[in-house]
């Protein structure tokens, strides 16, 4: 046995140990999931709002700092090649300039660790940042002016004169297809599953649709843009940064300036949208080494072009889906293969297959990701990667067959549910597919529609209606562990470098952690968004609520077994085991025996301590070893399709989830609304306009790339099944990404159904209808 | 943003006194301007804000309404007797931007707009209307928004506004204050097709200021709509929009005005299709020849070919509702 492997064992015994029962066969669950009457699942306000409201939160682009300097970042024009020569002389000399840093000046950094090399890792490429004369994309930047306001920063980096030597690059696809596809890899696993031969049983199939999906380039726009307020304390660097990776954030600055992790304290208590877009990317690192080489503190806003230019989006696909069914509508085969695209600097591949490796029950399957190399900003991870465009191909599919078996599309659904994961064999932990698509279609009056494409019109405008599947996997990544301090007032804190990025997570955890405390809100304090606290956590992958709840299990377990031990001979609780007992009214109690109690401020006052501090870490995800994990929904679409003009919008939409239990009511809706208002975006309008020739997005702007308005989206019905997943920390599934998958699909098959039109590329414009 | 000075002008005669200054530019709302010299597109060494100066909407003796250069879209679309007398002006207006902009742009401000293209938006491209003879990166790029009519090679850019379609559809006549007087020309007048020289976009002299705009009294213009199609509900820009006003007298079109938007690099009235259509009868077949007749010059690039057939349907859909509802007056 290796040095490695024995360690691996050690491990995962030790894990075993700690985890709760849930986490491996044959245990007990959570708990907290069987909660019906707390705080679990209750519609409580965000405790944040009142902040946000008020204009008190403090976001990255907001900490004062004494001595301020402000960045601007210049972007190379051109796609591959070298810089031949700099001229910034007249920016130096622009009023209130601090510095010009180029890569003539930059500090010497190690290169970037991209996401995915470690588990720290938050790079979004392994590009140099400044070291040299190379240029790997349009927009990469060239020059980082500091002034003492942003509008001399602004005025100043537009006066210096950049000429460049482009040498080849390939920015169109054609070219990018001509060098040869390699095979997609998603975190650490080839995207490729081979079950039977599919292409024979499609082949000899009797029913079967086969087409290709072809989904734009997408690229990230929250609200805040991408920030940072930044300086160098002696050698520790402090960031007040707006990120969804504080811990992440903090490694990887340290390998890119060479000192300690220790050396790095990131903060970011208020994140204003991330989806993915908010993590490493050459702003923080370039305000950082114009810090160290001015000595002064550095801001950092990227402008909404600078986001397009540095910040990644979503790759575009080119998917075929091919379904081979029998006429009672059972799947021979499922082939879903495709092409997407990526960067000489990255290693995210855009995964649309994910979703169809759990979706259906086939005898065969043949589910590929080639890609193919752009010189482009990196792309990564928005909202629901490979689940968000891979759902509108197969989803659209689905539809095209049910059409083709003139059968109805959820009946077609419910006839290949599986009844394990299908490519994998592993029990589900839960699923609740059939029971979201039955309320849901009961909710939305499915039963009332017309399946006639084309045939029902209110004026100038044809109606329609369509579904999808929504499914977004359960993650669980390793290295959360979290700190509970207790004090003698029967308060407790919670820290764990956690995020809030909008979701509302500070005030679930909230929730959670008083409910298994047996506290009330008020005297649960949440604190997060801070590498003082513990744990690696990344808000992404609809994880961290697991992430932070796996933690706080453990930890908590400690807690207990700290009090009962402090409790001693004297306490109502003596002699009783950490499983007996449970957090009630503020104390300890036998669980089956609720009079036999003690308070928290009860024990720690006999003990003669101030505070009960511990520490937990969540054991490595066994789970996902154990059971296929996924939640659902059943998305259903209405649209009116202008007969004249071509216009789509939708009038209606209802999204019903299988998400297990729902920790809180109100920011749950929000977080489902809003990945629906996302998935619209997604199918009627988004599309960054890559131009071929140079390799820059020509529509860096709000005016220009478009999303929903208000007046696009109509009022967006949620609902959901509320059933607990036994093998997850409180029985909750994220949710924070499941709600723009399907989407695309449900949109396409009620225009489908609107007009008899089939539009299998995104975005859905009007000339594709008319 | 390169630095610039600012002043605001007190009345007209120091308003074009500042605006005679090399590099002067007047600001409006600035919901433009501003936004071109944030992209460093625009680089005005003066700023004169003319905000203050023509800020009325009054009757003409002639029965027609003077809109002040200064008026705010807002202000013009709430106004009774423009929404009375003259709803596809209203209609055009509360079509275009948002409420926060239409609450700052002014009526001159909106006529100046300048085009939307990509190109001329980003200074790494080519654009003839940047840097004449540079050449023109639309032309083989993206230009889903571009122009279907009277483009030239140098230059395939659309004026955005949908205010001004309406006002070609009126027959609105535009006063220009200049130190060397003033003048009146015809609305239809004042935007130029690019030709050679995309970069000269009206006929403004240099130092001239718009101070405002006379709608003609004109029955015809209380039966009239204005129709924009867009890709979202709100807050885009038009791919093609239709002005129009019919008049009917038994059956048969008397008097016409139809004006589209979004086509060309001027509010693009449609005279073909008016002579097309007056003293014929008001039937869809005769919709559609006129369409036909203004669109056979239309001249398709690689993503704006379906203006065209997009624009066919607007202009006949549009007389048809015109022509039903006249009818049941």
């Amino acid at each position: 046995m290796s040095f490695v492997q024995e360690a691996m064992q050690a491990v995962m015994k030790k894990a075993i140990a700690l985890a709760p029962d849930g986490w491996i066969p044959g245990g007990h669950p959570d708990p907290l999931m069987r909660e019906k009457h707390g705080l679990i699942g209750a519609s409580i306000s965000r405790i944040d709002g009142p902040l946000k409201v008020a204009g008190q939160a403090r976001f990255a682009a907001e900490f004062p700092m004494e001595g301020l300097t402000y960045a601007a970042l210049r972007h190379s024009t051109i796609a591959r090649g070298r810089i031949v020569s700099l001229d910034t002389t007249q920016a130096e000399a622009a009023p209130g300039v601090v510095l010009v840093m180029t890569h003539l000046n930059a500090p010497r950094l190690k290169p970037t660790p991209p996401f995915g090399s470690k588990p720290q890792a938050a790079g979004g490429d392994d590009v140099p940042v400044m070291q040299d004369d190379r240029i790997h994309w349009n927009g990469q930047p060239v020059a980082v002016v500091l002034a003492e306001t942003q509008d001399q920063a602004d005025h100043a980096q537009s006066l210096i004169r950049v000429q460049y030597e482009v040498q080849g690059g390939v920015t169109s696809l054609d070219a990018a297809r001509a060098q040869g596809p390699e095979p997609g890899k998603f975190q650490g696993e080839l995207l490729k599953v081979e079950i039977k031969d599919a292409e024979a049983l499609f082949a000899a199939a009797p029913v079967k649709v086969d087409a290709v999906y072809r989904t734009p380039p997408h690229n990230h726009n929250p609200i805040e843009l991408h920030a940072a307020t930044l300086a160098w304390e002696g050698d520790e660097l402090r960031v007040h940064d707006a990120t969804q990776a504080v811990a992440h954030a903090a490694w990887t600055l340290s390998q890119v300036f060479d000192i300690k992790e220790a050396q790095v304290h990131v903060t970011s208590p208020f994140v204003g949208g991330g989806f993915g877009s908010k993590t490493l990317w050459q702003h923080q690192i370039l305000a950082a080494a114009a810090a160290r080489l001015a000595g002064r503190p550095v801001r950092i806003v990227v402008s909404r072009e600078g986001v397009f230019r540095i910040v990644g989006g979503r790759a575009l696909t080119e998917q075929r889906v091919a379904i081979g069914a029998q006429q009672d509508g059972g799947f021979d085969a499922i082939i879903h293969t495709g092409l997407t695209v990526m960067t000489p600097h990255n290693a995210m591949t855009e995964p649309f297959i994910v979703a169809t490796r759990s979706a259906y029950a086939a005898k065969s399957f043949k589910l590929e990701v080639d890609t193919v190399k752009l010189n482009m900003v990196a792309n990564t991870f928005m909202r629901a990667p490979g689940e968000a465009v891979g759902t509108f191909a197969l989803e659209s599919a689905i539809d095209e067959l049910a059409a083709e078996l003139g059968m109805d599309p959820i009946a077609l659904r419910s006839r290949n549910e599986p009844e394990q994961d299908p490519t994998n064999g592993l029990p589900f932990s839960q699923r609740g597919v059939e029971q979201a698509w039955k309320t849901g279609a009961e909710r939305f009056g499915w039963e009332t529609r017309n399946a006639t494409p084309g045939a029902t019109r209110d004026g100038d405008w044809l109606v329609g209606v369509g579904c999808a599947t929504a499914t977004y996997p359960y993650y669980r990544m390793a290295g959360g562990a979290a700190r509970i301090i207790l004090d003698r007032t029967g308060r407790a804190v919670v820290e764990i470098a956690a995020h809030e990025m909008g979701m509302g997570t500070a005030t679930a955890h909230t929730q959670v952690v008083a409910e298994r405390l047996g506290l009330s809100l008020d005297q649960v304090e949440f604190r997060y968004g801070d590498t003082a606290f513990p744990g690696l956590v990344l808000a992404g992958g609809s994880q961290q609520t697991a992430s932070i709840g796996s933690a706080v299990i453990v930890a908590h377990r400690t807690l207990v077994t700290e009090l009962l031990k402090l409790a001693g001979n004297d306490s109502p609780l003596a002699g009783l085991k950490p499983d007996e007992v449970g957090g009630l009214d503020g104390g300890l109690c036998k669980l089956d025996e609720p009079g036999r109690c003690e308070s928290y401020a009860s024990i720690l006052a006999r003990a003669q301590r101030e505070t009960l501090t511990v520490e937990g870490e969540a054991p490595p995800p066994l789970e996902l070893q154990h059971w296929s994990m996924h939640s659902h929904g059943a998305m259903f679409c209405e649209v009116r399709v202008n007969a004249i003009t071509g216009e789509t919008r939708v009038s209606r939409f209802l999204g019903s989830f299988d998400c297990g239990r729902i920790l809180n009511a109100k920011t749950a809706a929000s977080q489902f609304r809003g990945g629906i208002i996302m998935g619209l975006g997604l199918a009627l309008m988004e599309d960054a306009q890559f131009d071929e020739r140079t390799g820059r997005i020509m529509n860096p702007s709000l005016a220009e790339y478009h999303v929903p308005v208000h007046m696009d989206v109509p009022e967006i019905e949620v609902m959901w099944t509320d059933e607990p997943d036994p093998h997850a920390p409180m029985g909750a599934r994220g949710i924070g990404e499941i709600g723009i998958t399907g989407v695309g699909a449900a949109v396409a098959n009620a225009v489908f159904n609107a007009t008899g039109k089939r539009v299998r590329d995104l975005p859905i414009t009007l000339d594709k209808l008319l | 943003m390169t630095p610039f000075l600012y002043e605001r002008a007190a009345d007209r005669q120091g308003a074009l006194a500042l605006g005679a200054r090399a590099g002067a530019s007047y600001l409006g709302g600035g919901t433009n301007l501003v936004d071109l010299m944030r992209e460093t597109i625009a680089h005005p060494e003066l700023l004169v804000d003319v905000t203050g100066l023509s800020r009325e909407i009054e009757d003409t003796p002639e029965g027609g309404l003077r809109i002040g250069a200064g008026v705010k879209n807002t202000a013009v679309a709430g106004d009774r007797r423009v929404r009375q007398r003259y709803p596809l002006l209203a209609q055009a207006i509360l079509a275009g931007a948002s409420a926060q902009i239409r609450n700052m742009a002014t009526t001159g401000g909106n006529i100046l707009q300048r085009t939307r293209c990509a190109y001329f938006y980003d200074d790494a491209a080519r654009c003839n209307k940047r840097a004449p003879g540079a050449g023109c990166d639309a032309v083989e790029g993206f230009n889903r928004i571009h122009a279907i009519l009277g483009a030239s090679p140098a230059c395939v850019a659309t004026h955005p506004s949908d205010m001004c379609v309406a006002l070609a559809a009126l027959e609105a006549t535009v006063t220009l204050e200049g130190q060397d007087g003033g003048r009146e020309i015809a609305f239809a007048d004042l935007h130029r097709l690019p030709g050679e020289t995309p970069e000269v976009e009206t006929q403004l002299r240099p130092g001239e200021l718009i101070t405002a705009v006379t709608l003609p009294p004109n029955g015809l213009a209380a039966r009239s709509t204005y129709r924009k199609v867009r890709d979202r509900a709100s807050y885009a820009f038009a791919l093609v929009s239709v002005a129009a006003g019919l008049e009917l007298e038994g059956g048969v079109i008397g008097d016409v005005r139809l004006a589209l938007g979004g086509v060309a690099h001027k509010p693009w009235r449609a005279h073909a299709a008016e002579a097309a259509l007056k003293g014929r009868p008001a039937t869809e077949s005769v919709f559609r020849e006129a369409a036909e007749a203004e669109l056979a010059p239309a001249r398709p690039l690689r993503d704006n070919g379906f203006k065209i057939e997009l624009a066919r349907r607007v202009i006949v859909d549009t007389l048809v509702k015109l022509a039903r509802t006249e009818e049941t007056v």
